[in-house]
């Protein structure tokens, strides 16, 4: 894979009616590396990733992936290549956990197949990255909050694909399953030279584990690059208005955040 | 209680032998009692056309089994079916166990469009007029609906279902136009609308298979898709699925067997809500095992309920009257469960 053979966006803007979420944006996102997407609410960052995923076609402009545009490939294709775990997940029917995870495989099971052995492996090996395998045949609409989202996180890495997309995945999770799981995400780009990228609310979180943080405001990227270069408190003045010191932790070893909660 | 895949083929071929059997056992039932052998005898007659085995039998049976009650009972077994798969196939794209052609307004569009149709007298294309006005109909109501509950592309589950009351009472107000406009045609119009399976006929059969088994083909085709659109569009894209053009085309095929099934049967509410959740209570959610069950299931429900009011009941009550009587309560007790778990 070259280091222009992941995502490439130019010029893209996109419209809610009259109301813009993406405006002009230019933007080029190598694989190899654990992006992160930080702005304040509404600012497009749910968006962004439905343009990588062709959920949604920009207004003006084109997004690439693989040097093609995203809009030529098929759907199956794409999602062999691409997966997302969604904010939300609201399903009113009683799957199993099991079920659900399998899910992740239909990318790779013809119409009329049934899941062979790798697929099979695949969902094992998913839930157990993710710690649910003990509750695989509980069903999803009784599950709490925060345990749906490890089951989503599991379907998307049961799908086996070189770029993994995270929106705001671990908003119902207490620190310990935001940890496994973003220690897992860590883990495929490190050892297996994947891509992440995920959007994030919590900056320390994104201090932590990301290689490039990206600040989104009003649909415009403000900054790109590599965490230790634009996370600064003069950033995150200008995207949030909000006082903050940003300093290397001694504990954690990587830069951290503090807030002013009052004055 | 859900089962496991050894009983839910055992469940399914359990459905199917009930059906068949019922068809038969129906078909004796009536006025004029006929044994279960000498149907058997008077329909391989009529397959194999060879009139030497209907030897011995009462001359008058063959045109009671042939003419007057398969069609009808076949019919109604078509429709049964019908309306549950349309059913499991709503409520699979709606994600909304409460969606059915009748709550949705899709069978009152299509009972418009057919009324219409009968009034105007038009029969530009033979038979196929009615079903093709009621599809018509269905289909724009569909689309008004899911207009009105849509709101940034999402659907809400509630707001659905209201808005197909809303349309669901307007087209009441214009079936009751098309009724006032009618004349001396009024009866017949306000019974059909009751629901019934009187009078059938073999053209009418053959219409409504034709639906139901193109209906057949494309849910089982598109049988594994649904099942991942109901993690929501936005998941489905990601895993594959063309989830704009999938739910189009189910939409619109399901609209299209509840408009044929309307259209030679009247309005008959709740079947294709109270089969698919009891099946579903019993298969789980996956089409695949779900579809089969939930059109065996509505195909029988409604054999027997079509044969209660025929041939068990001193007085014949319409059949749309009767599913409407039994679907109306259980529509309640499932919206309430729905709500107590929202809230």
């Amino acid at each position: 894979m070259s280091a222009t053979s992941g995502f490439g966006l130019s010029g893209v803007s996109f419209d809610y009616g009259t109301t813009p979420a993406l405006v002009d944006l230019d933007l080029c996102l190598p694989p190899g590396k654990f992006y992160g997407i930080v702005g304040p609410n509404g600012c497009g960052k749910t968006t962004f990733l439905d343009m990588l995923t062709g959920s949604k076609s920009p207004d003006r402009g084109s997004v690439t992936f693989m040097d093609r545009p995203v809009a030529e490939y098929r759907r199956r294709d794409l999602a062999r290549l691409v997966a997302l775990v969604p904010q939300d997940f609201g399903i009113d029917f009683a799957y199993t956990v099991q079920e659900v995870v399998l899910m992740g495989r239909h990318p790779y099971i013809g119409r009329f197949a049934s899941p062979g052995a790798e697929d099979w492996r695949q969902v094992d090996a998913a839930m157990a990255a993710i710690g649910i395998s003990h509750f695989k045949d509980r069903f999803v609409n009784e599950l709490s909050g925060g345990e749906k989202q490890r089951v989503v996180v599991a379907r998307a890495l049961a799908q086996q694909t070189q770029f993994l997309l995270f929106d705001e995945a671990t908003s119902s999770l207490d620190v310990q399953y935001t940890m496994q799981i973003f220690n897992v995400a860590r883990n495929l780009v490190r050892g297996e030279g994947r891509t992440v990228i995920a959007v994030i609310h919590n900056l320390n979180l994104a201090a932590a584990y990301c290689d490039e943080i990206i600040f989104m405001q009003a649909g415009k990227v403000v900054a790109c690059g590599p965490s230790d270069s634009v996370l600064e408190s003069s950033m995150i003045k200008k995207v949030f208005g909000v006082e903050s010191r940003v300093e290397v932790d001694d504990f954690s070893k990587t830069k951290q955040i503090s807030f002013r909660y009052w004055s | 209680m859900r089962h496991s895949g050894y009983q839910i083929w055992l469940l399914t071929l359990s459905l199917a032998a009930a059906t068949l059997g019922a068809i038969v056992y129906a078909t004796g039932m009536g006025h004029i009692a006929v044994p279960a052998s000498e149907i058997i005898r008077v329909i391989a007659a009529r397959v194999t056309s060879n009139p030497a085995l209907l030897a011995g039998i009462d001359p008058v049976f063959p045109f009671v089994v042939f003419d007057v009650r398969l069609p009808r009972i076949l019919t109604s077994t078509l429709v049964g079916g019908g309306l549950a798969m349309s059913g499991v196939i709503y409520q699979g794209i709606l994600l909304n166990p409460l969606a059915d052609p009748y709550t949705l307004g899709v069978s009152s569009g299509a009972a418009f469009g057919a009324a219409l149709a009968l009034l105007a007298n038009l029969t530009m294309m033979g038979h196929f007029s009615v079903p093709l006005f009621a599809f018509g109909g269905a289909a724009l109501t569909l689309l008004v609906v899911l207009y009105l509950s849509s709101f940034n592309g999402q659907i809400s589950a509630n707001t659905l279902i209201l808005s197909g009351v809303i349309v669901g009472a307007i087209l009441a107000a214009g079936i009751s136009f098309l009724k006032y406009l009618a004349d001396e045609q009024v009866a017949v119009i306000i019974f059909w609308l009751m629901g019934s399976f009187a009078s059938r006929t073999w053209l009418d059969v053959t219409v409504v298979a034709m639906a139901v088994v193109f209906g057949l083909g494309l849910s089982f085709f598109y049988a594994r898709d649904l099942n991942i659109l109901s993690l929501g569009s936005r998941s489905a894209d990601t895993l594959g699925v063309e989830s704009g053009r999938v739910r189009w085309i189910l939409l619109l095929g399901a609209s299209l067997v509840t408009a044929v099934c309307v259209s030679v049967s009247g309005i008959i509410g709740f079947i294709g809500l109270i089969v698919p959740h009891l099946m579903r209570f019993l298969v789980g959610p996956d089409n695949r095992k779900l579809l089969p069950v939930s059109i065996l299931a509505g195909a029988l429900l409604l054999l027997v309920a079509d044969t209660v009011t025929r041939a068990v009941l001193p007085v014949e009550v319409p059949i749309g009257v009767l599913t409407a009587l039994i679907g109306g309560p259980f529509f309640c007790v499932i919206f309430r469960k729905r709500q107590r778990r929202v809230a």
